[in-house]
């Protein structure tokens, strides 16, 4: 599955929620606001396992737009919204944590 | 037409914002299509079938009791998640008795709601082939 | 592979629209069908042919419009819940009629139509993805 998590974990509880059911093989790709769940923060260790496990990706359009490539934390990949699309077409049903 | 596992993710408590109410306006649309259809009830999502929601002071329509004509819709997988329950200090007393008639047990009655996990809501999700959030 | 999107905000105020405008160009020029956009809640408003953003701004409803998503009837996949428009007053002729309201406001580029069909995009679709808040 491919969950999508687009609010940042300082303003809203998605990204654990998300993180309390993803399954063994799920991905996470972090988009709009959830990008600031990408940079290198406080929080960051919720994210560092799943990274490291290349299983984290976030949408290199918004975190450009808020200004924190230079802060994205260790093995999160940045995807085009074509990589998004990939992400869509190869991990089966898509789970929004809207 | 082919069956398909939908899930309907309900995160949002009722009446705060519209999304509780119009996702239950898809559930019973999607009741005419014949599809495995489950709710799942997490986060503050768990209040939109807490028992005694009362709207009179707030002027708006008090959909909850639209809940208890799902069963008769053949919509009777709903599941909420214990911790979501706990953090909020509820149990599965304050939620209301949603039942169904199961025509395979010569219409027993039985409970509609299933308090789950998050190890067992993970297991459900993965099983989806179609993930509506509201 | 057939994609469906359901957006759930409007334009402007939130960027799910325009994420989700992003998305279904990408997907389109990767050589995938979107086989429809279902527009719910507040998203009903992206399919005002009355919005006028500054010149200097994107124009989300011109840009679903021109990703020019239509069936093999030629009839628009760019789908508005007739029950979430009418809510929030949005009208294309025929329920303008049928409420005795004067002129509609809906964009030819969309249609309005019923909850069944975010269902059966479900069903359709090999993907079906949610844009909201």
């Amino acid at each position: 599955m491919l969950h999508t998590v687009n609010k940042s974990v300082f303003e809203r509880n998605s990204l654990q929620s998300c993180l309390n059911t993803i399954d063994d093989s799920s991905v996470i790709l972090l988009i709009e606001d959830g990008v600031i769940s990408a940079a290198k923060n406080t929080k960051s260790s919720l994210l560092a396992d799943l990274a490291a496990e290349g299983r984290v990706f976030a949408l290199q359009g918004d975190v450009e737009a808020r200004g924190i490539s230079s802060k994205v934390a260790d093995n999160i990949k940045l995807v085009d919204y074509e990589g998004f699309v990939d992400l869509v077409v190869e991990h089966g049903t898509a789970v929004s944590w809207v | 037409m082919s069956t398909k596992k939908f899930m309907y993710l309900n995160r949002k408590a009722p009446y705060g914002t519209v999304y509780a109410l119009e996702s239950l306006e898809v559930v019973l649309i999607a009741a005419a299509f014949e599809q495995d259809v489950s709710l799942a009830f997490i986060d503050d999502g768990v209040y939109q079938i807490v028992e005694g929601q009362n709207t009179d002071g707030i002027g708006m329509k008090n959909f909850s009791k639209t809940f208890h004509a799902l069963g008769d819709y053949d919509i009777n997988q709903l599941y909420v998640s214990a911790e979501s329950l706990e953090e909020r200090g509820l149990s599965a007393d304050d939620l209301m008795p949603l039942i169904y008639e199961d025509e395979d047990d010569d219409w027993a009655e039985k409970p509609s709601v299933k308090i789950v996990s998050n190890a067992e809501l993970s297991k459900l999700m993965s099983d989806q082939d179609v993930c509506l959030s509201f | 592979m057939k994609i469906s999107i359901q957006i759930n905000e409007g334009p402007y105020q939130h960027q799910a629209s325009d994420t989700a405008y992003q998305f279904a160009k990408a997907a389109i020029a990767k050589g995938h069908e979107i086989f429809r956009v279902f527009f719910y809640h507040d998203g009903v408003d992206n399919a005002t042919r009355f919005t006028v953003p500054p010149q200097d701004d994107r124009h989300i409803v011109n840009n679903w419009a021109s990703l020019d998503i239509k069936n093999a009837e030629g009839e628009p996949e760019l789908v508005v819940c007739i029950a979430a428009a009418l809510r929030r007053g949005l009208v294309d002729d025929s329920e303008a009629q049928k409420n005795g309201i004067e002129g509609n406001n809906i964009h030819p580029a969309f249609r309005i139509s019923g909850l069944g069909q975010l269902i059966e995009a479900g069903i359709q679709s090999d993907r079906l993805v949610v844009f909201g808040d």
